[in-house]
């Protein structure tokens, strides 16, 4: 490797967004555009007894109304779900009809029901006052556990207690008898609430059907274009996939909430269809609020054994999780897979079992957002092992590394094998957190914050110690488990005459950096400038395939097809190479841009190897012309960042209001291309993290209604929430892929949170206080201090 | 049913017929196809339409088209003619945008923070970014980017990390 793998590089792409040049979805103007407007249930459950639509079918500039059933009667079904989790006894998953538009019952609030196509924005919204919809309003349920009990309205009528699946993972009956051994047992009920990703560019979809060629054109705010393209030809609307191109052009930020395949998609290309125009729909934030999928909402209660030694001997967890109205494209994976499979930590727990409950509420659907399953699998253990540490007077940091599992490389140590079905691919875990540990300076701080108390004032320290699964994979496996796609990656690398560099990889890039990360790589590899590399993306007519961009798996499974892919082309390099210098491939070797015969001065530069591909007149025999390679990459198995999170707080007596006074991050991301990059991530990450933890949640009432569905009533995190965060990192390189890296994406949101929340009641432990729920708000807080300890 | 306004927008004069409830932010984004000016919200709330009305920064998904006749409009387009405004130097040199949409408002806000108070301190930054929102990068080097363009702009050495 040469230097520019590990170098903070400056973004590529940021010139455009810094001169307001960037390209989003909305920002497309095509000839001839309308505008779709989405009528949507106002009621969380409703029957929807008649539409009358001909007074908006008749206004000016209106140039069409459909409703549920026009969809319905043209043969078209739902949206489908990418992963297919069974119940414990086999039976397979409730997965009911998830409609375009909802024919005869709505089922969550802003549940589509009618789309009025117009001339304007404008028109279309002031033709939607026009269209006359009756609902019979019926009783809705919200909480996940709640729906289970009998009695409960059924958002489906043949899902029985509302039930999707039920899953287990683990060992029972090893679990329940160490518990019964146990000399301690610390047990936590507690609600990891539902957050709203909020991506700050709402989602939008043009959908452009030209008759002439029969091409269908989608633009969409989407991280991964070429599996929406593969939804809707064979699953959606059953159109020919080498007909259909769609595009993610510039998005603005994702966090899971743009994998999804979203009914708008599919309905600007069913109505491009019908009217032969293309339909933009863009969605308002309060419509963001209300259909974006959202993330988190579990109910558990879980509990955590120890011996007399504070040693964990059993971990077993119940979880009820939310699904939302339908099943959203990855729902069923995120509390099971990515969830229940987490349940190790970094510590030895020799028994562990989880079930999971996959419920259907009157609400709108929930799916990954940021870690997806790991954050939640985190906060149960890391807030466990707080509480059990209070509860048997030890000290936290101590607790967990004195649970930690030992080290191993992966390569001359086995990986580590789970009892919750993952094999670890590397991990040290102990220098982590002793790194974080004299980071946050961990001794004085306890005498600081004695001395704080004793002038009345609250300091608390938290810990968060977490490992995650990244880049999901191999295909076989998760096919499985459940998945119903593969997930690899794919990238071309195209070598120009010139010697320029064309990439076309199906990893997007909605702000982690792909365009400079990636190009990184590919000159440090060829000895070319990183000016010198493009990379394609969100485009599946110049891309020939792609997975997208999600868990954290971009660098690790896009960055690897990369490598294959490059080293494609310097295999075939050398034999041009060989040819030209008259040598044997096997003497020569390459090095900064060219290949030397080992041991003289006589060597040829990419370029003109490049130049020999395309004008092959003094050329090796038998060999085809050209310099490019297309490489699929399907991991041998996840990457397993890991890390630990130390906040600071510092809580006002008097409004309960929690100040973070420092973070501190020390996370092992693998090898890292692009410092600066890595550390932007975590630092968006952590803004997340801490955001869950302090200030953010959907609020339903109990008709249905999300009352915070505003930036006026969801707290979302803003710049005066945070000190400037204190990151750093140790390097534990992955052993089984060629980068060694392991993914930075999520990390700095599946460990905050625990550390926010574990810091807050440590400082609040004068109080008798020992849990509190998250979002921690000043109210919530200051009414735990009033409160005598009776939390 | 037009309404004739007059108005310079990045220098350049307009007179324009606009619906009288055209709010400002389509007004540049769809008649003029400045689609540097982003919508992130309808309340408000998100500070993505940031503008700046004859020097102050405004939400411009707040204003309707026609209160800015006889007024000077400036979108991030029109900031600096290369790109190269220290804030525009200081998002890049810092790192301070990720997906790039809140970047424009952001850029535009604290051109407004940085003409009333050339030098400010790192919490005046974090207090005057309270109307917009950055989901991508925890604020943390939209803060550096913009202490990066202040010394810039007092002719300080800059430090480029």
């Amino acid at each position: 490797m040469g230097s520019i793998i590990g170098s903070s590089v400056k973004r590529v792409e940021d010139k455009r967004f810094i001169t307001g040049k960037g390209n989003y979805t909305d920002d497309i103007q095509l000839q001839g555009m309308t505008y779709a407007y989405i009528i949507r249930s106002p009621f969380a459950h409703a029957k929807i007894l008649s539409i009358n639509t001909e007074e908006a079918k008749n206004a000016e500039g209106v140039v069409a109304v459909f409703t549920g059933k026009d969809i319905a009667d043209s043969g078209v079904g739902g949206v489908p779900c990418g992963w297919q989790v069974n119940f414990r006894n086999g039976d397979t998953m409730k997965e009911p009809l998830h409609p375009l538009l909802v024919v005869n019952k709505a089922r969550h609030q802003g549940d589509g029901v009618v789309m009025v196509i117009a001339e304007t924005k404008e028109i279309a919204k002031d033709a939607a006052e026009l269209v006359e919809i009756e609902y019979e309003e019926l009783p809705a349920v919200t909480d996940a556990k709640q729906a289970m009990e009998a009695g409960q309205p059924l958002v489906h009528d043949d899902c029985p207690n509302n039930l999707s699946f039920d899953w287990e993972l683990g060992d029972k009956a090893a679990t329940d008898a160490a518990f019964a051994n146990a000399h301690h047992v610390t047990t936590l009920e507690f609600t990891n609430q539902r957050v709203i990703p909020n991506a700050m560019e709402p989602r939008s979809a043009i959908g452009h059907f030209e008759p002439a060629t029969d091409k269908y054109t989608l633009y969409t705010t989407s991280q991964n274009p070429h599996l929406t393209r593969l939804l809707l030809s064979a699953f959606v609307l059953g159109l020919p996939e080498h007909k259909v191109r769609v595009v993610a052009p510039d998005v603005g930020g994702g966090f899971g909430s743009k994998i999804f395949h979203y009914a708008e998609e599919a309905l600007v290309i069913w109505a491009s269809k019908a009217l032969g125009v293309p339909i933009k729909w863009t969605a308002e934030r309060s419509e963001s609020f209300v259909t974006d999928a959202h993330g988190r909402d579990h109910v558990s209660k879980s509990e955590m054994a120890f011996d007399a030694d504070g040693k964990m001997i059993g971990l077993r967890s119940s979880t009820a999780a939310n699904m939302g109205a339908y099943l959203s494209t990855f729902a069923p994976a995120v509390p099971t897979y990515l969830h229940g499979t987490l349940l190790q930590g970094l510590y030895t727990t020799p028994a562990i079992y989880i079930e999971v409950y996959g419920v259907f509420t009157n609400t709108t659907a929930v799916d990954a957002y940021r870690g997806a399953g790991r954050p939640e699998a985190t906060y149960l253990l890391e807030r466990l092992i707080d509480k059990a540490a209070l509860e048997m007077n030890m000290d936290p940091a101590e607790l967990r590394i004195k649970n930690l599992i030992p080290p191993f490389d992966g390569v001359n140590q086995p990986g580590y094998e789970t009892k919750v079905a993952l094999t670890y691919d590397s991990g040290n875990y102990e220098p982590t957190i002793r790194r974080a540990m004299e980071m946050v300076g961990y001794e004085d701080f306890r005498k600081e914050q004695k001395e704080a108390r004793e002038n009345g004032k609250y300091l608390g320290i938290g810990f968060s110690a977490y490992i995650e699964a990244c880049g999901i994979a191999p295909s076989a496996v998760v096919g499985a488990l459940g998945a119903r796609a593969g997930l690899f990656e794919s990238a071309q690398v195209r070598i120009q005459p010139t010697g320029k560099v064309s990439v076309y990889v199906g990893s997007h890039s909605h702000g982690q950096g792909h365009e400079t990360t990636f190009a990184q790589i590919v000159a440090d590899k060829l000895g070319v400038g990183v000016e010198d590399v493009e990379i394609v993306h969100g485009d599946s007519e110049a891309v020939a395939f792609g997975m997208g961009t999600y868990g954290s798996r971009s660098l690790a499974v896009g960055g690897s097809a990369i490598v294959k892919s490059v080293e494609k082309v310097l295999e075939k390099g050398a034999k041009i190479a060989a040819h030209k210098l008259e040598a044997s491939e096997d003497d020569l070797e390459f090095a900064n841009g060219q290949w030397t015969v080992k041991g003289t001065d006589k060597s040829i530069g990419f370029g003109d190897v490049a130049l020999t591909a395309y004008v092959p007149h003094d050329y090796p025999q038998g060999l085809e012309p050209g310099l490019d390679f297309s490489s699929f990459y399907d991991p041998a198995n996840f990457t397993y960042p890991y890390g630990c999170h130390i906040c600071v707080v510092e809580i006002d007596p008097d409004t309960g209001k929690v100040e973070v006074k420092r973070f501190i991050a020390c996370d092992d991301v693998g090898n890292v291309i692009n410092p600066m990059i890595v550390d932007g991530q975590i630092h968006g990450g952590l803004a997340q993290g801490i955001g869950q933890a302090l200030l953010e949640g959907a609020i339903y009432d109990e008709s249905g209604q999300l009352l915070n569905a505003s930036y006026m009533d969801y707290a979302m995190p803003r710049a005066d929430d945070f000190p400037m965060f204190e990151t750093d990192r140790t390097v534990t390189p992955c052993p089984h892929n060629p980068l060694g890296v392991k993914g930075a994406g999520e990390a700095g949101c599946i460990g905050s949170t625990p550390a926010v929340v574990n810091a807050v009641m440590d400082a609040l432990s004068p109080f008798g206080i020992k849990d509190l729920e998250m979002p921690l708000t000043p109210e919530r807080v200051w009414r735990a201090m009033h409160s005598n300890g009776s939390n | 049913m037009g309404i004739p306004i007059n108005v310079k927008v990045n220098g350049k004069e307009y007179s324009q017929e606009v619906e009288p409830r055209q709010l400002l932010v389509d007004f540049l984004r769809e008649t003029l196809r400045l689609t540097g000016t982003h919508v992130g919200c309808d309340t408000s709330g998100c500070g993505a339409c940031t503008i700046l009305v004859d020097g102050n920064a405004v939400k411009s998904c707040t204003l309707l088209a026609v209160q800015v006749d006889g007024a000077e409009v400036t979108t991030i387009e029109g900031l600096s003619k290369n790109g190269d405004h220290p804030l525009q130097e200081g998002f890049k040199e810092e790192h301070g945008l990720q997906c790039g949409y809140c970047t424009p408002g952001m850029i535009m806000a604290a051109a407004d923070l940085l003409t009333n108070n050339p030098n400010p301190s790192e919490q005046e930054i974090r207090h005057a970014l309270e109307g917009n929102i950055c989901r991508c990068t925890g604020y943390h080097n939209i803060v550096k980017s913009i202490q990066y363009a202040a010394d810039k702009m007092q002719g300080k050495e800059v430090s480029h990390g």
